[in-house]
């Protein structure tokens, strides 16, 4: 079975334009998807939707075999733990060190009160430092976030979502904010992750080519409805031309084929 | 032309104005100098006045722990309805707007010219003034830290000690600190209403047109504020 199923998925936020409709696509486990497509498409909204950041208005949203949208409260925060999340602007708790972001990633496991208090296991923190240093950012485990650079940030954006241990990790613009050699170094990362650990990701981008060459599978998505789903290789420019909406000649992109 | 019109009717002599303020210096200098009679009073004068800032800071520090979780329930991060948003910036607004004298006034009705009178005008002030603050603070501070914190499954008050109470714990720490500074202001004023702290000693002292201790209950505020302005940027600058 699936992972993750999409079945006739829409969402509207004033119930006159639809953000997406009619969203149908599952995943299995262990694929590296990406969706592109232009800003506005509906992109951020999809992957929110999954973990209910955002609340789809129709359609089944099915995750590890439970209805994400049926999901009580309690419910659904078991299921946010299974499913990492990283961001464009890394959502960091900037005031705080290196090491207490990253074991924010368990609080899913938390009782209210340890939770409150920052109150963690032995194992935990063992836990974290060695994810830490897996993302190699040994020496800035106690520095504060605000004084890491932009490539580090994200890094610590992965370890939090690697210390939930999830079934999925969803990146939501991951490289958007970093320079072409952080960017490098991200994707590199979430490539490892999904292959040495076999965690799913589904991760929107903004650069075709780089969606091209790290994902097997692509998704294209314009004005809120799918328009390509297929394996990263098959993906033309008319296709990509389709997706965005415009000719080539107002694209900057660099298909080597 | 309006100056000359206005000065006629209201009979206002500039050149008498003028005429009058080396005889108001004088006056100042012969009777707001504190004295010797003033000077043995001052033990009295620091007893109340300590008295007078213990309460100011007990009150903003009470008022500011209240208004950061009312204020939780009106910013924009809870989202439990859009009515209960509505409501805590009402109740904020409404007791901000009503000045604490005013309420030291409509207070004593009920607990008389007594300490909690003043306590409670202070707190009520601070509590609409910091709430509506702590509200724009953190739905400024931390909606990204929110998501993310949702995103790892956290419960609420998860998300709130370890999300926003340090992102935008800077920013309500320096207002605690002006409304301590701005309170201990006001409670002199209230004071003389209600007959308690530093207020009342003032007002005593006035009264009796004993003005050499007046004036040093004046100056020892004037004091005590510096002083506190002073402390409170050291505690800022270790915090930031």
């Amino acid at each position: 079975m699936a992972l993750l199923e999409f079945q006739n998925v829409s969402k509207s936020y004033d119930n006159v334009t639809k953000a997406l409709s009619d969203i149908t696509f599952s995943i299995e486990k262990g694929e590296f998807v990406s969706i592109i497509g232009p800003s506005g498409a509906g992109k951020s909204t999809l992957l929110r939707c999954i973990n209910r950041l955002v609340d789809a208005s129709e359609g089944t949203i099915v995750f590890d075999g439970h209805d994400v949208r049926k999901a009580g409260k309690a419910e659904m925060r078991q299921m946010r733990a299974k499913i990492g999340m990283i961001f464009q602007h890394y959502n960091l708790v900037e005031r705080l060190s290196v090491i207490e972001n990253v074991l924010h990633g368990c609080l899913g496991k938390k009782s209210a009160i340890s939770g409150m208090a920052g109150h963690y296991t032995e194992e935990e923190k063992k836990e974290a430092f060695r994810i830490i240093q897996e993302m190699g950012l040994s020496d800035q485990v106690y520095k504060r976030c605000d004084e890491l650079s932009g490539g580090q940030k994200q890094r610590v954006g992965i370890a939090r979502a690697i210390m939930q241990k999830p079934k999925m990790i969803l990146c939501d613009e991951p490289i958007a904010s970093l320079d072409p050699k952080a960017s490098k170094v991200i994707m590199d990362q979430l490539k490892e992750i999904n292959q040495t650990k076999g965690i799913t990701c589904l991760v929107n981008l903004h650069q075709v080519d780089v969606a091209i060459k790290y994902s097997e599978r692509i998704i294209g998505v314009s004005g809120g409805k799918i328009v390509y789903d297929g394996p990263a290789e098959h993906l033309t420019k008319e296709i990509i031309q389709q997706i965005y909406q415009s000719s080539a000649n107002d694209l900057i992109m660099d298909l080597q084929r | 032309m309006i100056f000359c019109g206005a000065s006629l009717v209201t009979q206002f002599h500039l050149a008498e104005g003028i005429q009058s303020f080396p005889a108001a210096l004088h006056w100042i200098f012969s009777n707001l100098i504190p004295d010797e009679t003033a000077m043995e009073r001052l033990p009295k004068i620091l007893d109340k006045l300590v008295e007078t800032a213990l309460l100011s800071v007990a009150v903003t520090v009470l008022a500011g722990i209240c208004a950061f979780f009312f204020s939780l329930l009106g910013s924009g991060i809870t989202k439990i309805h859009w009515s209960i948003n509505r409501l805590v910036r009402i109740v904020a607004a409404f007791f901000r707007n009503v000045p604490d004298v005013v309420w030291a006034m409509l207070l004593m009705f009920s607990f008389g010219q007594n300490i909690l009178t003043g306590f409670f005008a202070l707190f009520f002030t601070t509590f609409g003034l910091l709430t509506r603050a702590f509200i724009e603070t953190i739905d400024e501070v931390s909606s990204n830290c929110v998501e993310a914190l949702e995103a790892t499954g956290g419960r609420f008050i998860h998300v709130v000690f370890q999300g926003i109470l340090p992102s935008s714990l800077p920013s309500v720490i320096t207002w605690v600190l002006y409304m301590i500074e701005t309170n201990i202001r006001s409670s002199t004023l209230i004071g003389i209403l209600t007959a308690t702290g530093i207020g009342y000693l003032f007002d005593l002292y006035y009264k009796r047109l004993d003005f050499s201790s007046a004036s040093l209950v004046v100056l020892s505020i004037v004091v005590l504020v510096l002083v506190i302005e002073g402390v409170s940027n050291k505690i800022r600058k270790v915090i930031l």
